[in-house]
């Protein structure tokens, strides 16, 4: 099966940025947020520039939480979830009110403690600390840099953390879960770096048992 | 820790990169994918587009044009320019836009912020300041391509800015622009000192030495247009600089930012015949990935 990744069109998102970076890999994507796409895809990108609360909305409108949660979190569906889009993985965020999210990791978005140290947002390029360097971060250095762009972060169970990254603080960088992976950085603006990482998604995507036409073991 | 940037910024005028001077006099410099590619190369740390017509045309920006300049750009990629409501946001993130520079619609309409911030993020909403010095040494913000007097101070401004959603400051001082003195070192610790969120300090570098002094006064990046056009190696070069004085800055990994030894006006010292005979035979290979 040729691979082709599905980026998701929710309303909001840096989707031709994801475009780019997935065609300059030489791999087929289209932006979309039909059913048959979502699900005749060899992976999804969820990408993100946006608040949650109306990220959530969007998502709503459109019919694709319940989809979603279905392909991705029931069929083994391989999906990366960029800044925003990892975000929405969590139960909820505190940005703009109290909003509930996908629920698909156990964890809470919350705002970054007002500090006189640094700035707020987070933008810029910082180091990770990988912490889980398969897969995601095969071929990358222990303290590779990411482009950030934030004001809000992920807490969740140590267990689901790949990377962290140091703001002040240690703060989390990267989660994975079985098929489910997702970076608060954004691969498709990190040059080489980001590249790789996100090769090596592709290079997961293509190997993965729901692509490999056999039945996902239930997670 | 976070990396100070090093920041593009692309004034586009009648399709193509322009040098300006001081917000007046406009020097062709070449087309805009080319540039955007290049300062990609060269391992820039962000890119900011600028269209100067936009405004004055009293059009949205031009998305299919910036579909094709973010065609190779790996790096984040801010526009601004003619943005005037919350769909041309829209328009520019699925165009190939990362982030959204707002001025003279951020000044007319700061509601546009906070809209903007609503949906988008703030960390998407960048608000571009343009500042002439006054004649009492005090500052003004200007708009409209630094043609119309707001009235405003700049650290007044920026705060309010701060407070409606804005996520970023990129601060211009139009005196200083295109003249390759050095920054507006007042102003920018001015408005450094005013605001908590990000601030990217432009207008002025024209040695790498410029770049440095603004660095230390606390900002998050420093932003430069012409100083990338004319000088050899100039991002590269650049880096190199500040990495030499212990500024944390992103060094790209394939390039060798070590051994520079740089001449009175910042520029590469000529390297020993002894050296460039060995380099002769080294191969660098570009990784595929």
């Amino acid at each position: 099966m040729k691979p082709r990744i599905c980026i998701i069109d929710y309303g909001m998102g840096n989707t031709q940025s994801v475009g780019n970076a997935i065609q300059y890999l030489g791999v087929d994507y289209l932006i979309s947020s039909r059913k048959e796409d979502i699900l005749t895809s060899t992976a999804l990108i969820l990408p993100g520039v946006g608040a949650f609360a109306a990220a959530m909305d969007n998502l709503h409108r459109l019919e694709l939480v319940d989809l979603l949660t279905d392909v991705v979190v029931g069929r083994g569906k391989p999906f990366l979830g960029i800044c925003l889009g990892m975000q929405l993985l969590a139960k909820d965020s505190v940005e703009l009110g109290l909003h509930s999210g996908l629920g698909w990791i156990e964890g809470h978005v919350i705002a970054f403690e007002p500090s006189h140290e640094v700035r707020i947002p987070h933008v810029g390029w910082n180091n990770c600390h990988i912490r889980k360097q398969e897969p995601l971060f095969r071929n990358l250095a222990e303290d590779a840099h990411f482009y950030f762009d934030h004001s809000f972060h992920l807490s969740c169970p140590h267990e689901l953390v790949s990377a962290t990254f140091d703001y002040g603080g240690h703060f989390v960088a990267s989660v994975q879960k079985d098929n489910i992976f997702a970076t608060q950085f954004h691969p498709e603006k990190s040059q080489r770096h980001g590249l790789r990482l996100l090769r090596n998604f592709l290079n997961f995507a293509a190997s993965a048992p729901a692509n490999t036409e056999r039945e996902n073991e239930p997670c | 820790m976070l990396k100070t940037r090093i920041v593009g910024v692309l004034i586009i005028k009648n399709g193509i990169v322009v040098q300006s001077l001081q917000f007046n006099r406009y020097l062709p410099v070449g087309r805009v994918a080319i540039a955007v590619e290049y300062l990609n190369r060269w391992g820039i740390d962000d890119i900011v587009l600028l269209d100067m017509d936009a405004t004055p045309q009293g059009r949205s920006p031009n998305f299919e044009k910036i579909r094709e300049y973010s065609r190779f750009c790996q790096v984040p990629l801010t526009v601004g320019g003619g943005v005037r409501s919350v769909k041309d946001m829209e328009n520019l993130l699925h165009a190939g836009a990362d982030r959204i520079a707002l001025n003279a619609s951020a000044i007319a309409n700061p509601q546009l912020i906070s809209e903007g911030a609503r949906l988008f993020g703030k960390q998407c909403m960048v608000i571009s300041i343009d500042v002439r010095r006054k004649t009492d040494g005090n500052y003004e913000v200007f708009s409209h391509s630094g043609t119309r007097p707001t009235g405003q101070s700049p650290e007044i401004l920026a705060r309010q800015l701060e407070n409606l959603g804005a996520g970023e400051i990129l601060l211009t001082s139009i005196d200083n622009d295109g003249m390759k003195q050095g920054f507006d070192l007042e102003l920018v610790s001015r408005v450094a000192e005013a605001v908590d969120i990000p601030l990217v300090a432009c207008g002025g570098a024209g040695h790498p030495g410029h770049l440095l002094e603004v660095c230390k006064l606390g900002v998050s990046g420093v932003a430069a247009g012409n100083f990338y056009h004319y000088t050899e190696h100039s991002v590269i070069v650049a880096k190199s600089y500040l990495h030499a004085a212990g500024i944390n800055v992103r060094l790209d990994s394939f390039v060798t930012y070590d051994d520079c030894h740089f001449d009175s006006d910042g520029r590469v010292a000529r390297i020993s015949d002894e050296t460039l005979e060995k380099l002769r035979f080294k191969a660098v290979p570009e990784e595929v990935i």
